[in-house]
């Protein structure tokens, strides 16, 4: 308490000398206010901005390397023409391949929907939902954004180092992440990604502990902690695993460092290459891969919970109705939190590990089903009996429901490890984690910025445009990689260049032709999006304070956006941020966290 | 020029879908609030049409592709990995359509309308602990069937399993079986030379009768045991019609072992497929020819096996030690000079 005293005196002096400028603001150059700029807003801003432009680079990858899938006897010398490089006679180099599907997935995992995702959401929303003028740390925050921009700009150097980027996936396990002699992808490419992820680490933690500090530091008056909203509790519990989980990747991204470069053996052992014995004794792949995937595993939950935040978030507010469950959603956030650290073998059934290991991590693994459930049966019973507005934010929140539902599902095949002796790294694999947390994160991702746009930008989004948006991508998300599964389960392995030449895996050919056609279009409907995006920008409709009629606080700043967030004193906050239609006698359905409690709701125990 | 003419085309659709978008904004800002409430409804329909297309699509696509996948098991492991798959499917395919289903008819059937009032549902612990407890069950037999079986597959070998050793190497599999003294000659590491690259120690005597095969032949119906390992990167020797794989990891010795069931000519006979054959593919990313790492597998009757047995020549006398055997000479010049080298080495 007495910190946030502190702290608000200190901003609200900030926000007063600003005051006392009055007429000065304009001396707020273009440079210290969008690009040097410490507000919480702006950052947020930014880390969209990058994370847009990352994911159009990612997605790009995957619509050449789908070329490749698709159409593996034909020649492209138009793409030639345009990726020299990774092209010899109009196809695809299997090098440049490899190196395409690790630069996909690092990028999409890390840069996307974790950096970009946590990054802008955390920043926009903490302060604004929690009722505070900025993060706790505005320097560290900026700093955030700025090492997530030179790790990005070392990782896309790499794509144009004369040997290639990384390409032993974006797993990078050792020994073919180690010794340059077995892959060309593992020599430069590799240094560049390693040091690349050391900066986005750092990127990470800044923000990290400054979301972790703002929450739990500068909640406004009356602002309980079983009074944020979902979004907040579901950003604060991705910042704790991104603290405890990121500095584990560190440690074993350095440690490759020292096997490449300094001569140690901690993940090598008994190497021989072209007949010839390496120097290499003692150590074990295997480490690394407990390493990685102790980062690794929980990552998917970085990933996934800011977007089911969001999705709980906006399920009530456009059903009209309190989240069901509210307790039990935070429950199960920290369920999946603390779960999310002890399963993170489960990746690695097969890979040589003791099989009596095995078995306790099935165990874990099945369990961490039990929250995820909870949240799908409370969403769908948030909707039940709603009075359920269809707009941009509510459909995909529905459709993110649905993908979580579909991957979900499949991930209680993949974690029964004894089942996973068959589908282990198979096509099955790829369509289970694409539906659980890529499409699933991403459809988060654009519920929140169709529902937060107008906080951001101060005008509406485009209906129209979203509506199309949301069929290209939903339909077409299915119609990649739900049949996946069945390739998977026809025993076609993942990371496969071409499936002709074993014939047991080349009976898929028109299939995937169809996904490769329903890529590139679901690639090019993102523009429609992006399109939406620049255009609202400038000539959507303006918004007016409180588009959705939303309880929380962020409606309750000026929707201009202002630096401080609101005017004068911080709001007080009186209630839950879930009173949707408590009152069926009235006219007005919700009732703003702001709003005092009546005598009547104070002798109603539940939810103040 | 193709490219110019497709991106003017693009762009062309872009603007299309920007000036009708617009004509929406306009539509919208002219209506009034409960003229907004019927926007809601429309899209509604929309979102559930595509919702329950999907769910038909996904459906349906499970009928068609049921008949592209795997022949049934070839191993007795396999096919109690099979069942344990089935009983999942049927479980989660029971609650995906049920959870769908209520999802996108609940979005229809609850739609905006403007007498409509939301009904305040906040809590209800019953609903929570039932949905808690009900997945907590059916996850305890999963966990409990799979855990057993899981123990039984990695088991330790019978006895008299027939022993081989698969070595991965970019970009190919090396197979080598124990020979009829039914023990794998003992492999060192400091005698590895390009001649020989697994470093099989010579002097120890049972590797004399092993030999080096070009395809994995195995007895039906007799336990098979492997001696997995890996020379430069993680391979994975991945096994699909038997249901079976394991990491090959160089330093890291890993086992396998299982029963085909199952011969090669039934399986032509079972699939229609008069050039079925079972293979070994690589499933671990190891590098760029790692999607072409092929090895044939067959399984034979127990006579065809012993009759393929027989014929197969001992490794260190036909390549090694051929003075020994009946080799040729310019093979035993090579190999003194190699059993100089790995004198050397000791």
């Amino acid at each position: 308490m007495q910190t946030t005293t502190v702290t608000d005196q200190h901003v609200d002096e900030h926000v007063h000398s600003h005051g006392h400028e009055g007429g000065h603001h304009h001396t707020e150059t273009f440079i210290s206010k969008y690009i040097f700029s410490l507000d919480h807003k702006t950052i947020g801003k930014q880390f969209l901005t990058l994370g847009m432009l990352w994911a159009i680079v990612g997605g790009g990858m995957s619509v050449l390397f789908r070329v490749q899938l698709g159409w593996p006897d034909e020649t492209f010398p138009i793409l030639e023409r345009i990726f020299s490089s990774w092209f010899t006679d109009g196809k695809l180099n299997p090098e440049a391949y490899y190196s395409l599907i690790t630069m996909h997935g690092t990028i999409m995992v890390f840069f996307v929907l974790t950096a970009s995702l946590s990054g802008t959401f955390a920043n926009v929303l903490i302060p604004l939902q929690i009722g505070a003028r900025d993060m706790a740390s505005p320097l560290m925050n900026a700093l955030s954004f700025w090492f997530f921009l030179l790790a990005g700009v070392i990782m896309f150097a790499s794509l144009f180092l004369p040997t290639g980027a990384a390409s032993a996936g974006w797993t990078i396990y050792p020994p073919l992440s180690a010794l340059p002699q077995t892959s060309p992808g593992s020599g430069n490419g590799m240094t560049f990604w390693l040091i690349a992820m050391v900066f986005f680490v750092v990127s990470t933690l800044l923000g990290g502990l400054n979301y972790i500090s703002t929450v739990l530091n500068m909640r406004t008056k009356g602002m309980t902690m079983f009074r944020l909203p979902l979004t907040v509790w579901a950003l604060f519990f991705t910042a704790i695993i991104g603290v405890l989980s990121f500095p584990v990747l560190v440690s074993c991204v350095v440690l490759l460092i020292f096997d490449r470069g300094l001569g140690t053996s901690f993940y090598l052992s008994n190497i021989v290459i072209g007949g010839k014995a390496l120097p290499y004794a003692g150590g074990s792949p295997i480490l690394f891969q407990h390493l990685f995937w102790f980062l690794g595993h929980p990552e998917v939950y970085i990933i996934i919970l800011p977007a089911m935040g969001m999705v709980s978030e906006i399920l009530a507010v456009h059903s009209r109705k309190p989240i069901f469950g509210y307790k039990a959603m935070i429950f199960s956030i920290l369920g999946i939190t603390v779960l999310g650290f002890i399963v993170w073998a489960h990746h690695m059934y097969l890979s040589g590990m003791n099989p009596f290991l095995g078995s306790v991590f099935t165990l874990f693994t099945l369990l961490i089903a039990i929250p995820s459930a909870v949240k799908v049966f409370n969403w769908l019973t948030t909707l039940w009996r709603g009075n359920i507005r269809i707009t941009p934010p509510s459909m995909f929140a529905i459709g993110f429901v649905s993908m979580f539902i579909s991957g979900g599902l499949t991930g209680i095949w993949l974690g029964n490890s004894t089942i996973d002796i068959q589908l282990h790294d198979t096509y099955f694999v790829v369509a289970h984690f694409h539906i659980v947390m890529g499409i699933a994160a991403f459809f988060g991702m654009f519920a929140g910025i169709y529902h937060w746009f107008p906080r951001m930008f101060g005008r509406m989004m485009n209906d129209t445009m979203a509506y199309i948006h949301f069929a290209i991508t939903f339909i077409g998300s299915y119609l990649i990689f739900w049949p996946m599964h069945f390739i998977g389960l026809a025993g076609v392995p993942r990371r496969y260049y071409s499936f002709n030449e074993i014939e047991a895996f080349a009976q898929y050919g028109d299939l995937n032709k169809l996904i490769s056609v329903v890529t590139v279009i679901v690639f090019l409907g993102q523009f429609v999006f992006l399109v939406n995006f620049v255009w609202s920008m400038y000539r959507g409709r303006k918004a007016t304070q409180n588009p959705w009629q939303a309880n929380t606080l962020e409606w309750t700043s000026p929707i201009e956006g202002i630096h401080g967030n609101w005017e004068g004193d911080l709001p007080t906050v009186h209630r839950w941020p879930y009173d949707y239609s408590r009152n069926p006698d009235s006219d007005v359905d919700f009732i703003p966290q702001t709003v005092p409690l009546t005598e009547e709701e104070k002798k109603d125990k539940i939810h103040h | 020029m193709a490219i110019i003419l497709g991106l003017l085309t693009l762009v062309l659709l872009y603007i299309v879908i920007v000036q009708i978008s617009k004509a929406s904004d306009l539509i919208k800002s002219l209506r009034s609030g409960d003229e907004q409430g019927e926007s809601f409804g429309n899209g509604a329909l929309f979102t559930s049409a595509i919702g329950f297309a999907v769910l038909i699509y996904s459906l349906v696509t499970c009928y068609v592709y049921a008949p592209t996948l795997l022949p049934k098991p070839a191993s007795e492991q396999g096919v109690w990995i099979n069942d344990l798959l089935n009983a999942t499917l049927l479980l989660t395919g029971v609650v995906f359509v049920i959870t769908q289903f209520l999802l996108f008819w609940f979005v229809y059937k609850y739609h905006y309308r403007k007498d409509r009032k939301a009904y305040f549902f906040a809590d209800n612990n019953k609903l929570e602990v039932a949905w808690t407890v009900v997945p907590a069950i059916v996850l305890t037999f999963l966990i409990g069937f799979g855990i057993q079986k899981w123990f039984k597959i990695f088991s330790p070998a019978p006895k008299e399993a027939v022993l081989i050793e698969v070595t991965g190497k970019q970009y190919a599999w090396v197979v080598r079986y124990a020979g009829a003294d039914r023990a794998l000659g003992k492999r060192d590491f400091s005698l590895v030379n390009p001649d020989n690259e697994l470093g099989i120690n010579w002097n120890d005597a049972t590797s004399h009768d092993d030999f080096l095969a070009d395809e994995i032949v195995l007895p039906v119906n007799k336990p098979v045991s492997f001696n997995v390992g890996a020379l430069d990167v993680i391979h994975n020797f991945w096994l699909p019609h038997f249901r079976l794989m394991m990491s090959a990891v160089p330093g890291v010795p890993t086992h396998l072992w299982f029963r085909p069931t199952v011969t090669t000519e039934e399986m032509k006979r079972e699939t229609k497929n008069p050039n079925f054959e079972y293979v070994v593919a690589c499933n671990k990313l190891c590098g760029s020819g790692h999607y072409n790492m092929k090895k044939t597998v067959k399984v034979v009757t127990q006579e065809e096996y012993e009759k393929w047995f027989s014929e197969q020549k001992s490794y260190y006398y036909s390549v090694v030690k051929p003075s020994e055997g009946n080799a040729s000479d310019t093979a035993k010049v090579k190999v003194v000079a190699m059993a100089d080298k790995d004198k050397v080495a000791k």
